[in-house]
């Protein structure tokens, strides 16, 4: 379902991704395990489009639609969900209203009517409960002084709500706690379905131990070096990346 | 990356730049006491008022064009201007709808404020003023039941002559500055408020100023008196057709509330703004201030300013009356060109006076926008209090925000607070928004919004959601 054919990425003229080459398949849990520094967070901000990420060549296609030449706005409408390592605060904006307004974005692609405020509260309601979030959180404003373990929560939500197929999870893993990365953890597996890919990219082998990939990739100097099941996480965590 | 160019950006978001194809009379250019007799005469008013008028431009004579403000404004040749435009042969206020020219109508239809009886909004009286007169006044019999005066001040200069000669001027002194003095001596339209003891104004009451003739200066004065005990929330709406000159506006705005009273005064100020290289666009001089006379009064002033080349104005509260109470809730957005400067002032005269000032400054493109306030605790003011906080939100790299707030606190048992921040939307957010589904427009005006969303809150229901609209229309085209 994604495929990253021969991909070279710079940000400011640095050359970062150099003939990056994965493909994913439907239903797939990948891991991109790499050292700090190695640029494997510019794997997910390139799948997702960020400014200033240039692609110099390459292809990508995901459901066998070019995603580079669409707008990040386009990718997530089409399934892509990118969770943040830093989700960003926006002050002023109610997570409620800022919730309702991205799963109107998301009906209104396709062709749906904006959902009922009433209908959006019961499925909020029941949504927070499983990942265990007070609904006194979404009357604050989106990500404003939210612990690191509410902010990741808060990601797993509008995962949740979006429906994506696709989900990349950049260093989903720092700055949670043992309890808290366990929380997060199990609400992600929940999450699995035959239908939806994941990618996950970590440095640490702990996130891997409650998200069992089917693949792990090694990522260095720009691409993968290597590819094997799950042992090779903890191979690497035992070795290291050298 | 959805980027809107700047380079393409056309000024078709300001859907109200049309001009009515009507004809209209309009006296002589030039300000001088010739001009000042016609227009007395041409609104049939009785000796006193042109007194006051020739008063008021005697006294001009000496006066000059204040300077101080942070903005760049040009030279006004006042000598060039008209006074007094209206639609021709409008002698007389039509009595009905039915007499009212479909052409005015229409144009008040396609600005969404309709007038004719069947379309009129529900819970909203409107005084439509074009240019120099006011053509129509919705729901002034239903009022009129209840004791509410709601009319045109030319109507009411003749029918209430002792309530307009016993507040007008009370509040701002005919020789209180420049452009104050000159509306004292030319002013044209505007309403009339009068809301009786012990009555809670049912409806909102609005007026709806258009500007439309060329070359024409709208000086617009507004009276509202809130006897005891009496309540009243008051709406007013602006815009003008895209011209390339620059036009003037200089309103007054009197507001007096008696013991217990309360005023609330909300305005959306949509005039145009220029285009995007900041040619044309109106000057928006305005002097608005509220009278808390009586013991217990209120006024609250709430203001979203989007439209203007240069707005400069400061809605201000003398809190006489002892525990009377002053607000002033503000969004300003300048982009493009447009330059704000505006704010508050919150005169406290009285024991346990409060008063409580939020402003919201959002500027983008080349714009510049400063937040100028005074809070000044008289000797008397015991336990006055004031509660100050100063927001300003940057989009893009070229704009400029400021904020200069005055205290002059001569009492020793009162107690200001100020909070003040400035930040900017940052790519980060932009993305983080874009990356769950919202365009680039959607995704700034939900965080803009959110920014003002504590301001537009106050605004009366049935306008909050157009507010919250032209909040996002007016930052149109600044996404990059």
């Amino acid at each position: 379902m994604l495929d990253i054919k021969n991909l070279n990425v710079s940000v400011e003229d640095k050359l970062i991704l150099k003939n990056l080459n994965l493909s994913l398949g439907k239903g797939q849990v990948h891991a991109i395990m790499g050292p700090n520094g190695s640029g494997k967070s510019t794997i997910a901000h390139t799948l997702a489009g960020k400014p200033n990420y240039d692609v110099n060549s390459g292809e990508v296609s995901f459901n066998g639609e070019d995603l580079l030449s669409k707008d990040p706005y386009e990718r997530s409408l089409d399934g892509l969900f990118l969770a943040f390592q830093y989700p960003i605060e926006l002050p002023g904006v109610t997570n409620a209203s800022y919730l309702k307004q991205i799963v109107n974005a998301h009906r209104k692609s396709k062709n749906e009517t904006p959902i009922d405020a009433g209908e959006f509260l019961k499925i909020l309601k029941e949504k927070s409960k499983q990942l265990d979030i007070p609904m006194d959180m979404h009357s604050r404003f989106v990500n404003t002084g939210f612990s690191g373990g509410e902010k990741k929560k808060n990601e797993v939500l509008q995962m949740d709500l979006l429906d994506p197929s696709l989900i990349i999870m950049d260093e989903t893993d720092s700055g949670l706690d043992v309890d808290a990365l366990k929380s997060t953890a199990e609400a992600i597996n929940k999450l699995r379905n035959s239908d939806r890919t994941f990618l996950i990219i970590t440095h640490y082998l702990r996130l891997l131990e409650y998200i069992e990939p089917d693949f792990v990739h090694v990522f260095q100097n720009g691409s993968v070096i290597e590819t094997g099941d799950k042992s090779l996480a903890s191979k690497i965590d035992q070795e290291g990346y050298n | 990356m959805n980027k809107v160019n700047k380079d393409n950006f056309k000024q078709d978001s300001y859907k109200y730049g049309f001009v009515t194809d009507i004809e209209n009379e309009k006296i002589q250019k030039g300000l001088n006491e010739e001009v000042i007799k016609l227009i007395s005469m041409k609104k049939n008013e009785p000796q006193w008022m042109l007194d006051w008028r020739l008063a008021a431009f005697e006294r001009l004579q000496n006066m000059s064009v204040p300077k101080w403000a942070k903005a760049e404004i040009e030279e006004i040749d006042f000598q060039d201007l008209y006074y007094y435009s209206s639609p021709k042969d409008f002698k007389e206020k039509p009595k009905s709808l039915d007499e009212v020219d479909p052409k005015l109508l229409e144009t008040y239809e396609k600005l969404g404020i309709p007038l004719t009886e069947q379309k009129v909004l529900a819970g909203v009286a409107v005084d439509a003023v074009f240019d120099s007169v006011s053509v129509a006044t919705t729901f002034k019999e239903k009022l009129n039941e209840i004791g509410v005066i709601f009319c045109p001040i030319s109507e009411a200069i003749q029918k209430h002559p002792e309530l307009v000669k016993k507040y007008i001027g009370s509040v701002i002194p005919v020789t209180d500055h420049f452009y104050a003095t000159l509306n004292s001596a030319v002013f044209s339209d505007g309403s009339f408020v009068y809301i009786p003891k012990g009555v809670k104004c049912p409806m909102e009451l609005s007026t709806y100023f258009r500007i439309n003739a060329s070359e024409t200066g709208q000086f617009e004065r507004t009276l509202i008196i809130a006897d005891e005990d009496s309540y009243v929330s008051y709406l007013e709406g602006c815009t003008a057709p895209m011209r390339d000159e620059n036009q003037l506006h200089a309103a007054n705005v009197e507001l007096v509330a008696l013991d217990n009273a309360e005023i609330k005064y909300s305005t959306v100020q949509n005039w145009y703004p220029g285009d995007e290289n900041g040619k044309g666009g109106i000057y928006n001089f305005v002097t608005k201030r509220g009278l808390c006379k009586g013991k217990n009064s209120k006024i609250s002033w709430t203001q979203i300013e989007t439209g203007s080349a240069i707005t400069w104005k400061y809605p201000s509260c003398i809190l006489r009356g002892d525990n009377s109470t002053g607000e002033f809730y503000s969004v300003a957005i300048t982009n493009n060109h447009q330059q704000a400067d505006t704010g508050t002032k919150m005169i406290h005269l009285g024991k346990n006076t409060k008063s409580k000032i939020i402003s919201k400054g959002i500027s983008a493109g080349k714009s510049s926008n400063t937040y100028r306030g005074l809070v000044s605790f008289h000797r008397k003011a015991e336990n006055a209090k004031n509660f100050t906080q100063c927001d300003s939100l940057l989009v893009g790299s070229e704009c400029k925000a400021n904020t200069i707030p005055l205290t002059e606190n001569n009492s020793n048992s009162s107690s200001i607070e100020h909070e003040a921040t400035t930040s900017k939307i940052s790519d980060e957010q932009l993305f983080y928004c874009m990356q769950r589904g919202l365009n680039a427009e959607e995704a700034q005006s939900l965080i803009v919004n959110g920014f003002c969303k504590e301001v537009l809150q106050k605004l009366p229901m049935e306008f909050a959601v157009e507010a919250q609209k032209l909040v996002s229309i007016s930052l149109e085209g600044s996404v990059g």
